[in-house]
C-alpha cells in the first residue's frame, strides 16, 4: 500500500469503528459461566501450572530477588510507555477519542520528560494509564465474549479476549516502523514486564493458583467477573443481587 | 351529670385522660425506623475505612492486626446474612446453631484471609466515590490509590434492613460470590461435614 492507501485505509477503519462502536458498549454484562471445553482447559490449565511452578514463579523471584526494585520500576515504567501506542489505537478502534488522547498526552508527556519512558511523570499529573486492548475493541463493536478459554502462557480468557490477545500482537505501531532489530524491543519488554509483575502479585497469585481448594473453578469466576466489571464500566451482573435477596427471602 | 358544674370540673380531666391515652398509645406503638439513606450507608463506610487505615498504621503486630480486623466485621458487617449468603444452598439442612457457628467461623477465617491482603495496603490511601441504591441495598464505591500503582475499586454492599455491609466487590469480583464456590469446593472436600467445616475455618 502506498502512504495515500494506508491512510485511506485507516480512515475508513476509524469510520467503520464509529458506527459500530454504539453497537457493543453499554450492553448488561453476560452473566453466568460459559464453559463447554472445560476438560481441554482444565488440561492447559494443568500445564501452565506446571510451566508456572517450573520455571515462571521462580525465574520471576530470582528477577525480583537480584534486580533492585528500583531498577524494576524503570523497566515497569518503560514497557508501560512503548506499549502506549498499541493502547492508542485500540481506543481509536473503538471510538474512545478522549481516553486515545488522554494515552496520547501520556505518550508524549513521559517520552519526553519521563527520559523515553522510563519515569512515569504523566501519571504525577493526573494522566494516569487506561488500558484496553483489542479483546475490549471487539466487545464495543458488539461481539459476545463467547466460551471461557484457558490460553497456554496466558491463562484465563474467552473466545473474544483470546483473538483479542493474539491480534495485538499487531496492533502496535511501533514494531512496524521501528529500524532493524529495535522493532522487537515493545515485545521483548512486555515479556520482561510479565516477570515484575508475577514478582510483585506473588502472594496474591500464589493464593489464586496454588492455594485456592479448587484453582481452576476460582480463576474462572476471578477472570470472568472482573473482566465482565471492567468492560461494562463497572457494573456487575443483577445474578449478584438475586444471591442477596435470598437471605431476606 | 348534666349540670354545668359536673361538666366544668370533668371535662379537664377527662381531656388530660385522653391525652394519656393517646400518649401512652404513641409509646406503646413501635415508632416507625427512620429511612436509611444513601449518606448514612456511606457513613458507615466512611467509619469501615477509618478503622482500616487505623489499623494499618497502628504498628502492631500482624496477629493484633488480624484481630482488630476481626472486629470490623462484627462491628459494621451483618456476620448473620454474610454466613447465610455463602453457604447457600449447601446450609438449608443446617440446624440453628451450626448456622450460628459457621457465620462466626466464617468471620474468623474471612477477616483473617483479607486482612492479610489489607496489610498490603501500607502507604496507600482510600477515597469514597459514589453511592448508588440497587434495589434494597447501597453500594459505596472506594478508591484505593497506591503510589506507582494503578487505582482500584473496591465498592461495599450495604443492606438497608440491617444497615450494615453484606459484600465488598474488588473490582468486581465478589466476596460472597468467590467464597461460596470456595466454601462449597471445601465442605465437598469433607464429605458435606459441615461440623469439621466449621472447625478448619476456625484454624485458617
Amino acid at each position: 500500500m502506498t502512504l495515500s492507501q494506508q491512510i485511506r485505509f485507516a480512515a475508513a477503519l476509524l469510520a467503520l469503528a464509529l458506527v459500530s462502536a454504539c453497537a457493543g458498549a453499554n450492553r448488561p454484562p453476560p452473566e453466568g459461566i460459559n464453559d463447554p471445553n472445560e476438560v481441554a482447559n482444565r488440561k492447559v490449565h494443568e500445564f501452565n501450572k506446571a510451566f508456572d511452578s517450573a520455571f515462571f514463579g521462580p525465574a520471576s523471584n530470582a528477577y525480583g530477588k537480584g534486580v533492585p526494585a528500583p531498577v524494576r520500576a524503570r523497566v515497569q515504567d518503560f514497557a508501560a510507555n512503548i506499549s502506549l501506542p498499541s493502547l492508542i489505537v485500540n481506543q481509536l478502534l473503538q471510538a474512545r477519542l478522549d481516553d486515545a488522547g488522554h494515552n496520547f498526552s501520556r505518550l508524549l508527556l513521559n517520552t519526553t520528560l519521563g527520559i523515553g519512558g522510563l519515569f512515569d511523570v504523566a501519571s504525577d499529573v493526573g494522566l494516569e494509564e487506561r488500558t484496553t486492548d483489542f479483546g475490549e475493541t471487539l466487545h464495543v463493536w458488539g461481539l459476545g465474549e463467547g466460551n471461557y478459554v484457558v490460553m497456554p502462557f496466558f491463562g484465563p480468557s474467552t473466545s473474544r479476549d483470546a483473538v483479542g490477545t493474539v491480534v495485538d500482537f499487531f496492533t502496535n505501531p511501533l514494531t512496524y516502523t521501528l529500524p532493524g532489530g529495535r522493532r522487537y524491543v515493545p515485545t521483548a519488554a512486555g515479556i520482561v514486564a510479565r516477570f515484575g509483575d508475577r514478582y510483585t502479585y506473588a502472594s496474591t497469585i500464589d493464593d489464586l493458583m496454588y492455594n485456592s481448594e479448587d484453582p481452576y473453578t476460582t480463576m474462572r469466576l476471578f477472570y470472568l467477573d472482573s473482566r465482565r466489571y471492567e468492560l461494562s464500566g463497572g457494573e456487575s451482573g443483577d445474578d449478584l443481587y438475586d444471591i442477596y435477596e435470598e437471605a431476606y427471602e | 351529670m348534666n349540670d354545668p358544674f359536673h361538666r366544668a370540673i370533668h371535662r379537664p380531666t377527662r381531656r388530660l385522660m385522653l391525652a394519656g391515652l393517646a400518649a401512652s398509645a404513641l409509646l406503646a406503638t413501635p415508632l416507625p425506623a427512620l429511612a436509611f439513606s444513601g449518606d448514612d450507608a456511606r457513613g458507615l463506610i466512611e467509619k469501615v475505612i477509618a478503622d482500616i487505615q487505623k489499623i494499618i498504621d497502628s504498628g502492631k503486630s500482624d496477629a493484633a492486626k488480624l484481630k482488630d480486623f476481626e472486629r470490623i466485621f462484627e462491628r459494621y458487617g451483618d456476620v448473620p446474612v454474610i454466613g447465610q449468603l455463602v453457604l447457600g444452598a449447601d446450609g438449608r439442612s443446617a440446624s440453628a446453631a451450626q448456622k450460628r457457628a459457621f457465620a462466626e467461623a466464617f468471620k474468623i477465617y474471612i477477616s483473617h484471609k483479607y486482612g492479610r491482603r489489607f496489610r498490603e495496603f501500607i502507604g496507600g490511601h482510600i477515597e469514597i466515590g459514589k453511592v448508588r441504591k440497587v434495589k434494597r441495598f447501597y453500594e459505596v464505591t472506594t478508591t484505593t490509590v497506591f503510589k506507582g500503582q494503578a487505582p482500584f475499586e473496591v465498592i461495599y454492599v450495604v443492606s438497608e434492613k440491617s444497615r450494615k455491609f453484606i459484600d465488598m466487590k474488588i473490582e468486581g469480583i465478589s466476596l460472597i460470590k468467590s467464597e461460596r464456590a470456595e466454601i462449597g469446593a471445601m465442605l465437598d472436600k469433607r464429605g458435606g461435614n459441615l461440623d469439621r467445616l466449621i472447625a478448619d475455618l476456625r484454624k485458617m
